[in-house]
């Protein structure tokens, strides 16, 4: 209905719209707000039972936020190792960002700007990749890491989720660089820049966007994974959050406060990261659509 | 995917050494080969050994008996035929609210920013988390159904987990819970490139909003929906946490899909060379089944 208004005040209106009572291009108010209400009490529902559990005294049965205490936060983040677990995850989360971005973004630059042999066969070949199981990687990664003594180290857990989220992380840089212009480069390397250095003043400062994407997948996926931080570390000092929390759930009598405040630990990060994100991620996908 | 496709183009010469890019490139190509390549190919190697922990005295060339004894086994059939159902009935679910999610949020109203923001939120959730959350929300003195009851609604024994009737169900919720979001976003994108301009001309010719769906809509997003269908197929079908987590591929093996049987097979009975035949199996069916679904859906193919 808002875009009705400023065209009616143009002063040449190509074409009135149709009224709106017989118009079949009007979708009315309740047929948005309806389904849509309903389906964010799906999505929120969780969400408020466990700050409800998390926050709330112990004996409590209120579902009322009120009154709140920190003693679930204070159990889980120094009794139950949580504190451990969230430097653990952080750590693996950044030191996984960092690396994904870095080596995505020195082959994403060569895919995209030079035609080399074997081009054509690493891109087949990142294509394959998307196919392999992660769980069925279990054991071959496993030997490896054996073989390279970074059994029960946070780093086999950076590696394995770098090399998870290279192929689709040098896709999206690569196809963000090809969207800018090399007439671009070319005018610094005109003005004696070299490769290098026109990179860094020209192509890197507009790969912002693809940048934010990349490493913000990047975090996301190594703080969620459970299944190589399961299997690669069993040392309770080296736990991640999602291994932390699965042992909480398998517990046998569940302190479900705890179980919920541990919860909040593990989501606050990431919400807040997608929360920053989730703008672009919309936006970007468009842009790589219309390029086709 | 569009850059596998994209032809040559002749580039304008530029500063550096003809070796340049493949010293950009060699860091992932090194990752890639050890961290990708080389386990996979191991994997294969080891699908046709013996090759035990427990029992290190069998270990051996095994030829094809590996795969002879995955034939025989029940509970390979039984988790393969988990697995499709499970991957059946999340993709279509998923795409079916996804799509109507993506559609309502496209719309121009009032709070659709925030909208946006908070339905696709579960997406950044883990497969761990989203149990968690669920385990509270579905058990029987924490959870939804017993404050139902004390609303006079349902009984204070449900139980959806405990229950074999109702643990598919249960984990199916939970799972479209984080999952629809995915598809939420993917075809929001690409309904934004839908030139506007093609609904208004629609709409003067007299078209209903269901057939400017089918006729406009539908098509124009036919490629993404492959694309994400399969992605997700793919993915489900791989993904682990959640069941692992949730049910444990419980009761009596009810839950459990093909790799959570790997992980079991790899971690309980150290049986490495059965679980790379598994492995290799399930590699091989999904290879030919994300061909098959490319081929048959004419995934790229103008309408």
């Amino acid at each position: 209905m808002t875009t009705t208004l400023p065209r009616a005040q143009l002063p040449l209106p190509v074409r009135t719209p149709p009224p709106r009572s017989r118009s079949p291009h009007r979708v009315s108010r309740w047929q948005i707000y309806l389904p849509l209400g309903l389906y964010l009490l799906f999505t929120l529902v969780p969400f408020y039972w466990m700050l409800v559990f998390a926050f709330r005294p112990r004996g409590s049965d209120s579902l009322l936020p009120w009154p709140i205490t920190f003693d679930n936060f204070t159990t889980v983040w120094t009794g139950m190792g949580f504190g451990m677990f969230f430097q653990n995850s952080l750590l693996v989360g950044v030191a996984s960002l960092i690396s994904t971005t870095v080596i995505a973004l020195s082959g994403g630059y060569a895919l995209a700007r030079y035609d080399f042999r074997g081009r054509q066969l690493f891109l087949v070949a990142m294509l394959c990749t998307q196919f392999i199981p992660g769980a069925m990687m279990l054991i071959p990664l496993f030997e490896i890491f054996r073989t390279l003594g970074l059994v029960n180290s946070l780093w086999a857990l950076v590696i394995a989720e770098t090399v998870f989220q290279l192929p689709l992380s040098l896709i999206l840089i690569s196809g963000f660089i090809k969207n800018i212009p090399v007439e671009l480069e070319q005018a610094a390397w005109v003005d004696g820049c070299s490769r290098l250095r026109g990179f860094f003043a020209v192509v890197l400062p507009m790969l912002r966007p693809a940048l934010v994407a990349v490493g913000s997948f990047a975090f996301i996926h190594s703080w969620n994974n459970f299944l190589f931080a399961l299997m690669f570390v069993s040392e309770q000092e080296k736990f991640t959050l999602p291994v932390g929390l699965a042992f909480t759930i398998g517990e046998f009598s569940v302190d479900f406060g705890a179980l919920a405040a541990g919860g909040v630990v593990a989501a606050v990060p990431v919400v807040l990261v997608f929360a920053v994100i989730q703008r672009y991620l919309v936006q970007g996908m468009s842009a790589g659509a219309v390029k086709g | 995917m569009a850059v596998a496709v994209e032809g040559r183009r002749r580039r304008p010469r530029r500063p550096g050494k003809p070796r340049t890019p493949y010293v950009l490139i060699a860091p992932a190509v090194v990752a890639m080969l050890g961290f990708l390549v080389y386990p996979m190919a191991s994997v294969l190697y080891y699908s046709l050994q013996h090759y035990n922990v427990s029992k290190p005295w069998e270990d051996g060339f095994a030829g094809l008996a590996n795969f002879q004894a995955m034939l025989d086994d029940p509970l390979f059939w039984q988790s393969l035929g988990f697995s499709a159902k499970w991957v059946l009935v999340e993709v279509t679910l998923q795409l079916l609210f996804g799509l109507a999610l993506a559609l309502i949020v496209n719309e121009t109203f009032v709070g659709r920013a925030l909208s946006r923001a908070l339905v696709f939120s579960p997406w950044a959730v883990s497969g761990v988390l989203t149990t968690g959350i669920w385990i509270l929300l579905y058990n029987p003195t924490t959870g939804v159904f017993r404050y139902l009851a004390d609303l006079g609604i349902g009984s204070y024994d449900t139980a959806p987990l405990a229950d074999p009737d109702t643990v598919f169900a249960a984990a199916v919720v939970a799972e479209l819970w984080r999952g629809v979001p995915f598809f939420a976003i993917l075809l929001l994108a690409d309904l934004q490139t839908i030139n506007n301009d093609l609904y208004e001309a629609a709409a003067v010719d007299g078209a209903t909003r269901v057939r400017r769906f089918l006729h406009i809509t539908l098509p124009h997003l036919k490629d993404a929906i492959i694309l994400s269908t399969l992605l997700r197929a793919v993915w489900e079908f791989n993904n682990v946490d959640l069941l692992y987590t949730l049910t444990g591929g419980g009761p009596a093996h009810q839950t459990t899909t093909l790799p959570l049987y790997v992980a079991a097979k790899a971690v309980q009975s150290h049986d490495f060379g059965y679980g790379s035949a598994l492995t290799t199996a399930a590699f091989l069916i999904l290879t030919f089944f994300s061909i098959a679904y490319l081929r048959l859906s004419k995934f790229g193919a103008r309408t």
